[in-house]
């Protein structure tokens, strides 16, 4: 079996949760891998979408920034800001989004915006930038981030966006259009939220185990009842990241 | 009636101290040139607002020259934090006022169409809303559900970068066009930099890529490379190098002092600083060509 890193087993299990066709609002880094990975495994007409304005990007080579010249060139539209979020998001026209931050709680609502104080910040964190709006208006919203307890946390410092507030029931009242957090892809495996809209473990990769997944979680992970193993990452899947998407290892070199 | 001006000209006479300025650009056509005329002017109590503030205002904060931030995603784009800004911030030495990017520009969209506020579906997050109070909720007449507001915004002058324009200001800008068309409308004066000044007639020849007309305009200015390290669709690359070195210069303020010494204080203008970068720069930052095909409007 193939050896990967850990970026590289984030960006595989990310690209398979997306479908044929589906819209996608892009970020830069391992989202826009695992979209383009996607686009050239099982969902060949995927449509790339960015913030900054651009629909059905085909981008030659690999974006540092959301606003990267190669997405233009080709591209099947480019529109203005208000364009991109009014007609495009908070019409409906989105069907997947994916969001970061420094902090997803139990119930998938992220800090993207402050540690400590909004007022007096000990950590100032970059802020909200498009996922306001996407955490609430695209239809599934999907998290890649390392596995790591100062990473969730009970409940964030400062919510930047929406999941399920306290509850689904919560999330449901308020009217929101978009279905909120579908999965958190982590390096020990996925969260998916239950029935009351609370994460739970519903898989591991290949080699990890419960007890890493629950230490390293800020509160007490439930296990879901059909706890499955995700499958490995195949020799196509690493062969297309790696020599065609991201042939210098920028973002997928991996820290251990 | 011609506007052209130095860029130096445009900013001591448009630029006043204590204005709420609007450098426009989604990290496309940021008018990176614009920036270090103002700080080489040693303009005073700026107020800074864009969607993304980019290196161009950690720039300008580096300098002194601002005391308000307005900002909705305060990073390196691609890179990581915003050093300068975020420091100045956690130190309680900057002022800011913050949104998530559709109410940011919603604001500008409320500027520009001389509305008094825009509607937004509500999003639920609740706290951006607790912190700023610009967030306002109001009933929709017709349905009875709750909305979300925010009011115009009017920036005192807006600088707008384009791919070229004519002598009046009737510009053409293509790639990703951002908030250009919005922050120009919605502010009191607008300075333009452009890669190129064409005759009217080359303007005339695609009336659909010209976002700002000239009437809006007051200044004019030819500035080739006005966006480095930003870019100009077409015309260069984004510096990619640059936004990851600018990582590490910022991480030390006597770097940042001896970048602005060197880059901004120690060249006359943009083409001097062009010159400066020198030939490997320029090589790198070449784009080939991908024409668009014609399109026909007809005789008639």
């Amino acid at each position: 079996m193939s050896e990967y890193t850990s970026p590289e087993l984030l960006t595989i299990n990310a690209a398979r949760l997306l479908r044929d066709g589906d819209v996608v609002f892009v970020g830069v880094g391992l989202p826009n891998l695992a979209c383009n990975l996607a686009r050239r495994t099982h969902a060949p007409n995927l449509v790339m979408i960015y913030e900054a304005g651009v629909i059905g990007a085909q981008p030659a080579r690999l974006p540092l920034s959301i606003g990267d010249p190669t997405l233009v060139s080709g591209a099947l539209s480019v529109c203005s800001m208000y364009d991109i979020f009014a007609l495009y998001l908070q019409r409906g026209n989105i069907d997947v989004g994916f969001l970061g931050g420094a902090q997803i709680d139990r119930f998938g609502n992220i800090n993207a915006t402050v540690i400590g104080d909004y007022a007096h910040p000990k950590v100032r964190l970059p802020g909200s930038g498009g996922s306001m709006e996407i955490a609430a208006w695209a239809n599934r919203c999907y998290i890649i981030t390392p596995h790591q307890k100062r990473r969730f946390p009970e409940k964030v410092d400062f919510r930047t966006s929406a999941g399920f507030l306290n509850h689904r029931s919560e999330r449901e009242a308020a009217g929101l259009r978009g279905g909120g957090p579908q999965a958190i892809v982590t390096d020990i495996g996925i969260l998916e939220p239950d029935e009351n809209g609370e994460l739970i473990l519903t898989a591991l990769h290949p080699g990890r185990t419960v007890e890493e997944a629950k230490e390293n979680t800020g509160w007490e992970l439930k296990i879901s009842a059909s706890l499955r193993f995700t499958e490995p990452p195949s020799e196509k899947e690493l062969k297309i990241l790696r020599e065609e998407l991201d042939p210098n290892r920028i973002y997928l070199k991996g820290g251990e | 009636m011609s506007k052209l001006m130095t860029l130096s000209e445009a900013i001591n006479r448009y630029v006043q101290d204590g204005d709420l300025v609007y450098a426009a650009g989604f990290t496309h056509l940021i008018p990176f040139a614009a920036g270090h005329e103002i700080i080489r002017q040693h303009k005073k109590n700026l107020v800074l607002a864009r969607a993304t503030p980019d290196l161009i205002y950690d720039q300008i904060v580096a300098a002194g020259c601002a005391r308000k931030v307005i900002f909705s995603y305060m990073g390196n784009p691609g890179v990581g934090s915003l050093r300068i800004v975020r420091a100045e911030i956690e130190a309680g030495n900057l002022e800011w006022e913050e949104y998530s990017h559709f109410s940011m520009i919603s604001r500008l969209q409320a500027g520009a169409s001389g509305l008094p506020f825009m509607p937004m579906n509500p999003t639920a997050a609740g706290d951006l809303e607790r912190v700023n109070s610009n967030y306002r909720q109001v009933i929709d007449p017709y349905s009875g559900n709750v909305v979300v507001v925010v009011p115009p915004l009017k920036p005192d002058v807006a600088i707008v970068h384009v791919q070229r324009c004519d002598a009046d200001g009737n510009a053409h800008i293509w790639g990703i066009i951002g908030e250009q068309k919005e922050a120009a409308f919605a502010a009191e004066r607008v300075i333009i930099t452009a890669e190129e000044i064409v005759d009217e007639s080359v303007i005339r020849s695609d009336p659909n890529r010209t976002l700002i007309p000239a009437f809006i305009v007051d200044a004019v200015c030819h500035v080739p490379y006005c966006a480095h390290p930003s870019y100009t669709q077409g015309y260069y690359d984004r510096d990619n190098e640059f936004y990851l070195q600018w990582d590490e210069i910022s991480k030390s303020r006597q770097k940042v002092q001896e970048y602005l010494e060197e880059w901004v204080f120690g060249v006359a203008d943009r083409n001097a600083y062009w010159e400066k970068l020198g030939d490997e720069v320029h090589q790198r930052l070449r784009v080939g060509e991908r024409l668009s095909s014609p399109v026909n409007y007809g005789l008639y």
